[in-house]
């Protein structure tokens, strides 16, 4: 069915088009779920000192190599929205295909880490840390997820050079993403 | 921009009285027949969304009310045969109660009051043809129907829809063994979780249509008072709900996977689901009650033709209620063990959030200081509304009073506070918008007498269920009771007999209905001439489209040139102006 | 539009108001002030102190936030008021922090005490000493059943 936009939908009075302004809605929303989330998550670390013991097991090399496919996915995507911007939506979904493959990679590298874990018994029961742990990384997993999904749909319309300005949106989520990501690292991985 | 804005003084002709859905507009081309479908399932219109929240929400509220007068039924006459019911089981009396809580605030309140009047109003008020979003509208409202569906199958999976009360405090909602509801407390997780969801997307639509889509002329200072109250009740939501979503999943984990995020025995924390639940649970007051003050300030700026007193003061008034209202959240958990220094300063906070509430109701009994009122319908629904909440602030008092609170809590007493908050805020609020924007929604004008019998026995219902439960929880009535005559020191005649008498209210209240449903039916299939897009001689944008507006709302998108509560202006001849009507010297 | 020198990309990225497309090589750069950043933060717990680590992990991870938020997110031009609703949800959540840790954080208070929390530390720390005496595979089976344990 084709779908015409509404004037309302071109109209700008902030001077913020409106999809970067939802964007930055949705990303004040996300903000205080993940930070729900990890405040009761904080609040129990230092709660509970038994918990470093646990915490050492987790894998930290894993975690620094999810972190450099992170960053080096938000900075394809980031490239990508400079293609979007010079007009080049080949560019941009070629970029944005990296992205996805980052996601994907980050994907892969998580679940062979959490094959390992849970084979040593360090499955989501063992102790408060490892609920925090799995449900935390969880959440966050399914963003990556959603993000790439969503990644997929923006990059098929850029090729075909429709829509770029949603390659700027869909980066915003991604680097949101990844700056959740910035702060599970050490909050999971290296405070031990 | 033309002089074509109608000005509605000259209600103008060319709506003839049954344009169904205005057909006649074209520069929406992709406005072409649609089948029943697309028409009322798939509609991404906003006022087809509107209706469809407003329908589905009103649907939940028999569903609610049905529930609420099972279990005042029982408790009336306990363990006696219920009409239309049966007898009730206690587990049965725990499930009524608690679907009841949820339903009348997640599927009644909310829909209706945010996401229907804001649906409706946004887009007409600020001049606009849609909402910015309108596909992730109508997933929003795909997905609450989803979580209603899910709500409602709940209650027929083996052990029973949830009971472990609305707010769901862990252990008893965490773990079957102690709610005996195991599938069906995952299923009313997952609603709650959805229908946030469907909210959050419909709030971020709210906002952004408001921020950026106003008519060419609209300042932000220029927009009604309701449309302000529902953008920020958005705002509220979305900030206040993201620690509930996280204790949701934590919630869920605990229920089915056996983790022990609110296990007290294994280290975790019961009350830190309390302060998860309740940093949305306060905010979520002001959310549904800001959308039906906002409308109660329209509607009596409108009927007592005149400006509404200190417009901008009512929204700073506004703002300080919605910081406040995240620094008030744990005078909920008084007596649930929280550190009593904490107590003292959510005490504190908690008196002073009654300062700007109070100073709204105060601007708006000056705004209707030397008006010419009209007792219309929706007047009477909104007069009615800033009284009735009245009540359920002033004994708020007592409750965010961390030492009498220790007394009062979960007695009735605290049932009939909040009760006295939120049917005004979701029974009358729906009624205001409904009584008000009905002409404007469907062309027709409803049975005023009809309206007004049936207003004077619904707030009559109203007072009689619950001024009698301020005295028995006075008297030491504790909530979670299915059958006082287990109890002998509350099952006492004085008492019995105050119960009696709230369901007794109960009944009149919900016969009463049948009163607004029958003027609801006889208007709709009555054959009578279309008001005119003004009826009520309003200024703001909404009342310049068409009733009902075709899709795409507006012949020509209006200008706005003034603020919206430009009433009895001394140098006019008639009682209002339009805010889209050109100054008079203008020569465009 | 896009030949500028990116050092002066980096200089006048707040500068300019209609043009801000940076050259490639600017992200790239900003990227590898992140991996180094990383490197950082991963070297810091092998030093040993604790304060350090704690340091090098989260003032790192502020960084590193920033970096990501005001370069690749354009929070730098981007409107203000953008920035304060982010900061406020923030601000949110340090208000959630304050309000619940008395509770939940800590494990006694005035006149009350969390007795389950203080004894799952105490356990928690007498199972870390002694790692051997529970053998972790069978008590993550009796973990699975929580409300069995007492």
């Amino acid at each position: 069915m084709a779908f015409a936009k509404p004037i309302a939908t071109l109209r700008s009075a902030t001077g913020v088009p409106v999809g970067r302004l939802a964007m930055w809605w949705l990303l004040a929303s996300e903000i205080v779920i993940f930070g729900g989330l990890l405040m009761s998550y904080i609040m129990h670390r230092i709660g509970h000192p038994e918990w470093a013991a646990e915490a050492a097991h987790t894998n930290t090399v894993a975690g620094a190599i999810n972190t450099v496919v992170l960053l080096s996915s938000s900075l394809s995507a980031v490239l990508a929205h400079q293609a979007a911007q010079m007009g080049n939506g080949k560019r941009a979904a070629r970029f944005l295909w990296i992205t996805i493959g980052g996601a994907a990679t980050f994907l892969v590298v998580k679940s062979f880490e959490w094959t390992h874990e849970i084979h040593e018994g360090f499955v989501l029961t063992r102790s408060g840390f490892w609920s925090f742990y799995y449900c935390a990384a969880g959440l966050h997993a399914l963003h990556v997820i959603a993000g790439s999904i969503a990644m997929g749909f923006v990059a098929v319309d850029a090729a075909k050079g429709r829509e770029l300005q949603r390659v700027e949106y869909a980066g915003i989520y991604w680097h949101f993403v990844d700056v959740v990501w910035i702060f599970l690292f050490p909050l999971l991985y290296i405070a031990k | 921009m033309s002089n074509a804005a109608p000005t509605a003084t000259a209600p103008h002709a060319h709506e003839p009285g049954h344009a169904p859905d205005g057909h006649s507009h074209d520069h929406h081309d992709h406005h072409a027949p649609q089948s029943f479908f697309q028409k009322y399932l798939f509609s991404t219109d906003h006022k087809m969304i509107a209706q469809q929240y407003m329908w589905t929400g009103v649907a939940m509220a028999l569903i609610g009310g049905f529930l609420a007068y099972a279990f005042r039924m029982q408790l009336a006459f306990p363990d006696k045969w219920i009409p239309g019911y049966g007898y009730m089981s206690s587990l049965e009396y725990n499930t009524a109660v608690t679907n009841h809580g949820t339903i009348m605030i997640f599927w009644f309140a909310m829909p209706v009051l945010i996401a229907a009047f804001g649906n409706l109003l946004i887009p007409l008020m600020i001049g606009c043809d849609d909402m910015v979003f309108p596909r992730i509208n109508r997933l929003s409202y795909q997905i609450f129907l989803l979580s209603a569906i899910i709500l409602i199958s709940s209650f027929f999976v083996k052990g029973g829809g949830f009971n472990g009360a609305w707010t769901a405090y862990p252990p008893l909602s965490a773990n079957a063994e102690y709610n005996m509801a195991g599938t069906g407390s995952t299923l009313w997780v997952l609603a709650v979780a959805l229908e946030f969801v469907a909210f959050l997307l419909g709030g971020i639509n709210f906002i952004t249509t408001a921020m950026s889509a106003r008519a060419p002329g609209m300042r932000l200072w220029d927009m009604p008072l309701v449309v302000w109250m529902i953008v920020i009740a958005s705002i509220l939501f979305m900030a206040s709900v993201g620690p509930l979503i996280a204790g949701a999943v934590m919630l869920l984990f605990d229920q089915n996977f056996g983790t022990f995020f609110f296990n007290p025995e294994r280290g975790g924390d019961p009350v830190l689901w309390q302060h998860l639940f309740w940093f949305f649970g306060h905010p979520e007051v002001y959310v549904v009650l800001l959308p039906a003050m906002g409308m109660s300030g329209d509607i009596i700026a409108v009927f007592s033709r005149k400006k509404i007193f200190a417009y901008k003061t009512l929204l700073y008034t506004v703002f300080a209620t919605g910081i406040i209202s995240f620094f008030v959240w744990a005078h909920h958990q008084f007596i649930a063990g929280i550190d009593p220094r904490m107590a003292n300063i959510f005490t504190v906070t908690t008196l002073i959030i009654s300062v700007p509430i109070a100073e709204m109701c105060f601007l708006f009994i000056a705004t209707l200081y030397g008006g010419s009122i009209r007792l219309t319908v929706p007047m009477l629904w909104a007069l009615s509304f800033v009284a009735e909440f009245l009540l359920g602030g002033v004994t708020g008092i007592f409750l965010g009073a961390s030492g009498a609170d220790i007394y009062f809590h979960d007695t009735y007493f605290v049932i009939a506070h909040f009760h006295y908050t939120f049917v005004p805020i979701a029974v009358i609020g729906f009624f205001m918008g409904f009584t008000f924007w009905f002409p404007k929604m469907y062309g027709k004008m409803l049975n005023e007498t009809l309206g007004k019998i049936h207003f004077w026995i619904t707030i009559l219902g109203f007072n009689m269920i619950f001024i009698p439960l301020f005295f028995t929880g006075m008297w030491g009535d504790h909530r979670r009771i299915y059958n006082y005559s287990h109890f002998p020191e509350l099952h006492r005649v004085a008492l019995q007999d105050l119960r009696i008498v709230a369901t007794v209210g109960l009944l009149i209240m919900i016969s009463a209905q049948a009163i607004f449903l029958f003027n609801v039916i006889k208007t709709f299939r009555a054959k009578q001439e279309n008001p005119g897009p003004n009826p009520w001689h309003s200024n703001t944008l909404d009342w310049s489209a068409p009733s009902p507006p075709p899709h795409g709302n507006f012949a020509e998108l209006p200008t706005v040139f003034r603020g919206p509560y430009e009433y009895s202006h001394p140098e006019r001849e008639s009682d209002f102006w339009p805010q889209n009507e050109p100054p008079p010297g203008s020569s465009t | 539009m896009t030949s500028h020198a990116p050092a002066a990309a980096v200089d006048g990225a707040h500068a300019h108001e209609g043009e801000h497309i940076h050259p490639p090589i600017y992200y790239v750069k900003i990227w590898g002030v992140l991996l180094a950043l990383l490197t950082v933060s991963i070297i810091g717990p092998m030093i040993g102190i604790k304060i350090l680590t704690l340091m090098t992990a989260f003032g790192i991870a502020v960084v590193k936030a920033y970096l990501v938020c005001s370069k690749f997110m354009h929070l730098n031009i981007e409107k203000k008021f953008v920035i304060y609703f982010l900061t406020i949800a923030l601000c949110l959540m340090a208000i959630f922090y304050f309000g619940v840790a008395p509770d939940v954080m800590k494990h006694d208070g005035a006149n009350w005490r969390n007795v389950g929390a203080q004894a799952e530390v105490a356990r928690g720390l007498e199972r870390a000493k002694h790692p051997e005496e529970h053998g972790e595979h069978g008590h993550s089976e009796h973990g699975a059943k929580p409300a069995g344990e007492h």
